[in-house]
């Protein structure tokens, strides 16, 4: 994790370039994240700081920033946005176990693009995608992710353990949903005319309903 | 004029990027235009054997960007076509012997002198893919009809976007019509609808393109065959042209029936 703290942009861009060339030879071939705190960054800023690190062999996977305009460029860049490290940056522990984790924050990230394979988009409010979701992709949301197009990828709302979380879509095909610490896979068949259906946890396991649900 | 740099890219190796790219060359160059491929692919170059050039190359891209000679100097001129070069890459070394601004630095000194730069990308999104994407002014992506090959170029056209560079345009390549009438391989509607991205050309198999890369000589030299006519309506798209997509299907019973009363009445009136 590098963070880059108060202080204007370029001289935190040229201190970091000045450590990187120093421990030339340490940082090849990692993966970094980059934390920026409440600071407003755009697409052109997070792209010189991804091939800054590009040219000493780092990767750069993921931008953690809490203003709306770094979350919105970090996405558009083809990055991860992160949470805050209590959040739900790893994966591995399941949601359950963390119970009483207070409620996330309201507010949605709406995405407004395709969301193809390889780009991850995590949030701790609602996500909503204006668009498709790609095979390959995935969608983590602290609460409800609806899809206004087709939902092809993994998704999973209620991440933080919200069982009441839902997921809608055009179009619910989804290689793997989650909601909370439950988890469903879609029928092997595909249907022919897709139908709006919405997922949810009832009774303990996800089901999925016409969506609007009468 | 300043020519435009194109970069032929895939994700997925072995989907027939520099075959593309050495036919796209040569059927642009056939077209009266002043065409450079360029061989991205530092450390696996292959293009200059698909265009049967290697035993004339002298000096590649690590040389220019390192210094070692000027850039005209390693441009090999096409043995058949004047205007047609290639700038072949190093096969001694590797991808981290070249950045993106070399490569970007290089398209903008032969851009004044040419109309089209095709940069064959290398497989993957590693350095040397950035590298092949960095001075390009439009992208295109190959893809088979398999369904990971598929996803692959989804991966990519993602990493496009996120570049500025699209949107990118595709080419389906290697498609069977007999397999994808038995229903057993994807066909263009579901390639297009999975990638939702402008189709700017299909490449159907044939047995003549690998026998064309084995002998150097492109099967866009010669428009008798399938894939060969495909290469020149894909170079009139890039050169502007609007060239209509040939159906790939061909005519069922009826249509045919159809077809041969039109054309009967034709004959009477």
């Amino acid at each position: 994790m590098i963070t880059l703290g108060e202080g204007l942009w370029d001289t935190l861009v040229e201190a970091l370039e000045r450590r990187l060339e120093k421990g030339a030879a340490f940082f090849r071939g990692g993966r970094a994240a980059l934390d920026v705190g409440s600071r407003s960054l755009d697409e052109a800023q997070i792209r010189r700081v991804r091939d800054l690190l590009a040219r000493y062999g780092v990767d750069l996977w993921a931008v953690r920033g809490t203003a709306e305009a770094t979350i919105v460029a970090t996405v558009r860049s083809g990055l991860s946005p992160l949470l805050d490290p209590e959040g739900m940056t790893s994966r591995t522990e399941p949601a359950g176990e963390r119970e009483g984790t207070p409620a996330p924050p309201a507010g949605g990230l709406v995405v407004e693009r395709t969301v193809r394979s390889g780009q991850r988009i995590e949030h701790p409010g609602d996500v909503i995608v204006i668009g498709d979701v790609h095979a390959g992709a995935e969608i983590i949301a602290g609460r409800h992710v609806i899809v206004w197009g087709k939902l092809h990828g993994v998704v999973h709302a209620g991440a933080l353990g919200d069982e009441s979380a839902v997921v809608c879509a055009l179009d619910l095909a989804p290689t793997q949903l989650r909601i909370a610490d439950h988890i469903a896979r879609s029928p092997e068949e595909r249907r022919r005319r897709p139908v709006p259906e919405m997922a949810r946890v009832h009774r303990g396991r996800i089901e999925a309903v016409p969506w609007p649900h009468r | 004029m300043s020519a435009r740099v194109v970069t032929i890219t895939s994700g997925k190796g072995g989907v027939g990027k520099t075959t593309v790219t050495a036919n796209l060359g040569v059927a642009l160059a056939m077209r009266g235009q002043r065409v450079v491929t360029i061989d991205a692919d530092i450390g696996l170059r292959n293009l200059d054997v698909m265009l049967g050039l290697e035993n004339r190359i002298v000096y590649d891209l690590v040389d220019v960007v390192e210094g070692r000679c000027r850039l005209r100097q390693a441009l090999v001129r096409d043995k058949r076509l004047q205007e047609l070069y290639l700038l072949p890459a190093a096969q001694t070394r590797d991808k981290s012997a070249l950045r993106a601004e070399d490569m970007v630095r290089v398209c903008d000194e032969l851009r004044e002198s040419f109309d089209f730069l095709l940069v064959d990308s290398p497989a993957g999104i590693e350095q040397g893919f950035r590298n092949a994407v960095a001075p390009a002014d439009e992208v295109l992506i190959v893809t088979n009809p398999e369904v990971a090959a598929v996803r692959d170029a989804d991966r990519v056209i993602g990493l496009i976007e996120a570049e500025g560079k699209g949107p990118a345009r595709l080419i389906i390549n290697r498609l069977k019509p007999e397999l994808v009438r038995r229903g057993e391989m994807l066909d263009m509607e579901a390639v297009l609808e999975l990638l939702a991205i402008d189709l700017i050309g299909i490449i159907p198999e044939d047995e003549t393109v690998i026998m064309a890369a084995n002998t150097g000589r492109p099967v866009a030299f010669a428009d008798n065959s399938p894939a060969g006519r495909s290469f020149h309506q894909i170079a009139r798209r890039l050169m502007g042209e609007e060239v209509p997509f040939a159906p790939l299907k061909e005519p069922g019973f009826l249509e045919r029936l159809f077809r041969w009363m039109r054309s009967e009445g034709e004959e009477q009136r």
